[in-house]
């Protein structure tokens, strides 16, 4: 090739096809538990039938004796770990029973079957002592944690929230609740991990459905008393993960001990349904009381969010459930508090826009509640009080259109025709409604990305990253991203993700996975371009850093969204459908509006099943999930799915990141629950403060 | 998953004489209830005998104008058939509302019927139950209750029946024909399932090694109207929370004949003798309606968590009968 290569066609906003849909169609995209290893043993654990305690004696003689049985692990004879710091991950190290469901022991085996059924025969007698899984607002262990998560302030105070409420023309103060629920991603936590044979100077090898081989590498490897490049993690293909899979949990660490006691065998570990209810994080419980002032024009004077949440009694979580109401509303006083209750169960950690999700169910249903409370418009309401700057922080947004999404998604969803407030109208059995609610997600900025580019002797570039495809289309938005960004076509762009060998980099989460990646995939293409221009030699490589994001500190960084839903109520039997749902996104410029459609299509869903479907049951007698499988645990089936029309607004964010994209990954889940609650209000005029809303919520309570 | 002996039998003398001969053993049709009980350790029988594959999969007319479903006749087919669609609405509606495609496609007419509670603590061996295990307790009494008995429970067992097609089958009057070591029976299906007793082991009358064969479903006369509403928390894949089939014939403006059974309020299907006898001979309205479906639930002893049930069982019955009254007057 000579001279300057014809400008490529751009990508970024290409409603490309999955580059990996043919090889999942065609069950040729190994998912960690499909990848082939030789000669693999299989793990089956043993679980605590008890909430807190002390494992007095086991006995695994039976279990031994089954044919086929490789070993038993327990805490007496498990490989010791190098650290303590994280007592989630200390797996057969002590006696001591943590929460209901907790390894206390493992079988593996030439079989499942005989692992499972070995497991069956460990007997353990347990020191039972006094638990509480029971989340209450006034507990007397609840305590301020120094930080909610990742980094935000605990609390915040401006101004005199008392002295407003009592001055203001319409207040509202009401508890919103919100259940534990669990990611239910659809491939469960799965791991192999083959650890290097006598004669082998091999890396531990990990095939891992996980969301960043990076961090969990950094976290596995010291525990397992390894050096890094001593732990080999290979994750190209995850079936879901929702933040269950962000943080290594228990059963890597089990499968690990496992493993080392069997070198060159490689163990296989596939949790089950059940055990993804136990073993797998869960999302905390939420008690949220809120407090909103208003002038008799609509004009918010106060906002007061104070959250009761549990956390792990010996992990602390702390969900920043009331962080999104710092951001979404002027108003001259205002109050933010988080309190944890420490409890006996599982650790609970990241799940589905943790904090935005339960935080704006209770936000916006108060926001609609004080709309009614005023004889107004939500929809109007919300934008009278819209700020000119991040209320919290006093720095401009780097671009906020919610005003905008408001007007967009009104027009969309016929909001100008609907029946006054209260008087939703009927039809047949079925009374009918309309809600509406606000979305906000932050945009995180992250540290510590690199990607590597190399020209390969056929005129193709590979560009290296440990990135992670979830299923939400990174490998199809990121090859987009760096054809634009090397300026050649998507088709000579080879890309490698998720294998540890490769650059390290951030995991998925916080809706940023594909921005940081990209913005390193750009970094490094510059770099490329600069010391290898357009026309490279084979082998030319460059590796670049993701540089630090000069926007932070200086702007208001948030992607914003309006939600808009229809609701039916049967009024024989209290049965709820949601025909339709409208959500129009500020999201910055969507790099694959395929793929983009899509995840956003999926965040409603996801509120939805909030909103109507999802509570983990706990019992306090035993401290376990009652209803712990697909069964019991309900999300939408695609008969629950009605219409969701899903669009954007073409504004780029030019300060975030160089794509000009903002995350999309959580917002479409944040504000549905409270669009659906409050559709359901405007069609039975029954308030509900907790969701799910089922239909014993609504049987003979409506007007 | 524990170990078992697995034998496909040849034809039901086979069939009967290999399971009669274990205490333990069971017989395999779909699996699609059974297997996960393996796996979950809810049940451990030493011997599988399949009989999946006995010709028990016709659907053939009765003499007396009714139909015989074979045992195996699978969900799927028989919610297709056309017999079925056309001279028992109720039952196809039932089949469908159902699992999903892919459970139906599996399972069996004797399954279904044989199908266990889905009592969150009986599929859990972890928790305490009378039913996997006697004399334990029942979890659910002080637990939780959503989706329990209001009808006909003991102080040992508040679980419920999960079938939706054993629903319709109940109103329809229809036998269950079983053979066994000492021979050939029939058992009206209402008297098939069991109420809990202090026997909750027991869901059924079957004596061990009893085999069903088919389900004989009585003539219908052609002027009744029937219909089947499942109330569920999704609108697919879920088991009822209640359950109403219903057929209604009516003359004049008089109910001449009726009905009627509920399913997830009981251990059993619910058949509502006094709905029933309040509503023969009496005017096709909502009142007398109502009038009914109260005589029915008055005896309701449900627990705090399923006392919504009480008001939801009565108002869909309300509404399907006067949903066929309406029907039929158009």
């Amino acid at each position: 090739m000579t001279g300057t290569p014809p400008p490529a066609p751009a990508e970024s906003g290409r409603p490309r096809e999955r580059l990996d849909g043919p090889a999942k169609v065609a069950g040729r995209a190994p998912y960690a538990y499909e990848q082939p290893v030789e000669d693999p043993l299989f793990l089956f654990p043993v679980r605590s039938t008890i909430a807190r305690g002390r494992v007095r004696w086991v006995d695994t003689e039976e279990a031994e004796a089954v044919p086929g049985v490789v070993a038993v692990l327990t805490h007496l004879n498990a490989p010791r770990l190098a650290s303590r710091d994280d007592l989630e991950l200390w797996v057969l190290q002590d006696d001591e029973v943590r929460h209901h469901g907790q390894f206390v022991g493992a079988v593996i085996a030439g079989t499942p079957e005989v692992a499972r059924h070995a497991a069956s025969l460990v007997k353990v007698e347990y020191q039972r002592e006094w638990h509480d899984v029971v989340l209450r607002a006034d507990h007397p262990e609840r305590y301020r944690p120094d930080h909610v998560n990742p980094s935000f302030d605990t609390d915040t105070s401006h101004g005199d929230v008392d002295g407003a409420l009592a001055d203001a023309a319409a207040t509202v103060d009401q508890t919103y609740r919100t259940p534990v629920q669990h990611h239910v991603p659809m491939e469960p936590h799965t791991t192999v991990v083959r650890w290097p044979g006598a004669a082998d100077l091999g890396a531990v090898a990990m095939y891992d459905s996980n969301q960043g081989v990076s961090p969990i590498r950094k976290v596995l490897a010291p525990l397992l008393d390894l050096d890094p490049e001593q732990l080999w993690i290979h994750s190209p293909h995850v079936g879901g993960a929702f933040g269950s899979k962000a943080s290594p949990k228990a059963h890597h660490v089990l499968t690990a001990l496992a493993a080392r006691l069997v070198p060159g065998r490689p163990v296989k570990c596939a949790l089950t349904r059940q055990q993804m209810f136990g073993n797998a994080g869960h999302r905390t419980p939420t008690i949220q009381r809120v407090r909103l002032g208003a002038d008799r024009r609509g004009r918010l004077t106060a906002i007061a969010h104070d959250v009761v949440e549990h956390t792990a009694r010996f992990k602390e979580f702390a969900e920043q459930t009331a962080v999104a109401t710092r951001t979404m509303y002027a108003a001259e006083h205002r109050r933010t508090t988080h309190r944890l209750v420490p409890l006996d169960v599982p650790a609970p950690v990241i799940m589905r826009a943790p904090g935005e999700a339960p935080g704006m169910f209770a936000l916006e249903s108060a926001m609609d509640e004080l709309a009614v409370a005023l004889g107004m418009d939500p929809v109007e309401l919300r934008i009278r009080n819209e700020p000119d700057a991040d209320p919290e922080s006093g720095l401009p947004f780097s671009t906020r259109h919610l005003a905008r999404c408001l007007r967009e998604g009104a027009t969309r969803f016929g909001w100008a025709d609907r029946p006054p407030a209260g008087q939703g109208r009927r039809d047949g059995d079925w009374l009918v409604g309309v809600g509406m609610a606000a979305s906000t997600y932050p945009l995180f900025p992250q540290q510590g990305s690199r990607a590597r580019i190399r020209a390969l002797p056929d005129g193709r570039r590979q560009v290296e990253i440990a990135a992670s495809d979830l299923g939400t289309g990174t490998w199809t938005a990121l090859t987009q991203i760096a054809a634009d960004a090397l300026a050649v076509p998507a088709e000579a762009v080879d890309l490698v993700i998720g294998d540890s060998a490769l650059p390290a980099t951030v995991g998925a989460g916080g809706s940023s996975g594909l921005s940081i990646w990209g913005t390193t995939v750009v970094a490094a293409a510059r770099a490329f371009r600069d010391r290898h221009g357009d026309d490279p030699p084979a082998g030319a490589e460059v590796v670049g850093e993701l540089p630090e994001n000069t926007a932070v500190g200086r702007y208001a960084l948030h992607a914003f969204g309006a939600q808009f839903a229809e609701v039916r109520v049967d009024a024989v039997t209290g049965e709820i459908r949601v025909p339709r749902m409208v959500g129009v996104f500020d999201v910055g410029r969507v790099i694959n509006p395929r793929t983009a459609r899509s995840q956003l299509m999926g965040g409603m869903t996801m509120g939805l099943s909030m909103a109507l479907h999802e509570e983990s049951v706990v019992d306090p007698r035993f401290g376990h999930v009652v209803n712990g499988d697909y069964a019991g645990y309900h999300i939408p089936t695609n008969a629950d799915v009605g219409d969701i029309d899903v669009s954007w607004l073409d504004e780029p964010d030019p300060l975030y990141n160089p794509m000009g994209s903002k995350g999309i990954g959580e917002i479409g889940i944040v504000g549905t629950a409270a669009a659906v609650a409050n559709a359901v209000w405007h069609a039975t005029g029954v308030r509900v403060r907790d969701v799910p809303i089922t239909p014993d919520r609504l049987l003979g309570r409506h007007r | 998953m524990i170990p078992f002996d697995y034998h496909r039998a040849t034809d039901v003398e086979d069939a009967v004489r290999t399971a009669t001969s274990r205490p333990d053993a069971t017989y395999l049709a779909g699996g699609t209830n059974l297997v996960d009980h393996l796996r979950l350790g809810i049940t451990s029988p030493s011997l599988l005998v399949d009989v999946s594959r006995l010709p028990f999969d016709d659907i053939d007319p009765l003499p007396d104008g009714g139909v015989r479903v074979g045992a195996g006749v699978r969900n799927s087919d028989l919610a297709a058939h056309p017999t079925i669609r056309r001279d028992y609405p109720m039952l196809a509606a039932a089949l469908l509302a159902g699992a999903s495609w892919q459970l139906r496609n599996l399972a069996t007419t004797g399954g279904n019927l044989l199908q266990r509670t889905r009592c969150a603590y009986f599929q859990n061996p972890a928790t305490p139950c009378n039913k996997r295990e006697p004399g334990s307790g029942c979890s659910a009494l002080a637990g939780w209750q959503r989706h329990h008995a209001i009808l006909g429970a003991s102080e040992h067992c508040v679980a419920v029946h999960p079938s939706d097609m054993a629903v319709p089958l109940a109103a329809l009057d229809a036998t269950v024909r079983l053979t066994g070591a000492h021979g050939d029976r029939g058992v009206p299906l209402t008297a098939f399932h069991r109420l809990p007793g202090d026997e909750p082991r027991r869901d059924t009358v079957l004596e061990h090694g009893e085999l069903i064969t088919a389900v004989d479903l009585p003539r219908l006369p052609p002027t009744t109207r029937s219909a089947y509403r499942k109330v569920r928390d999704r609108a697919s894949y879920a088991f009822a929370l209640v359950s109403v089939a219903a057929a209604l014939t009516v003359t004049d403006g008089v109910v001449r004949d009726v009905r009627i059974a509920l399913g997830g309020v009981a251990h059993k299907p619910w058949r509502a003798t006094r709905a029933e006898e309040t509503l023969r001979g009496a005017d096709a309205r909502p009142a007398s309606f109502r009038a009914a479906a109260e005589a029915e639930l008055a005896e309701a002893e449900p627990l705090p968590g399923s006392a919504f049930k009480t008001t939801m069982a009565r108002e869909a019955l309300v509404s399907v009968l006067t949903g066929l009254a309406e029907e039929g007057a158009r």
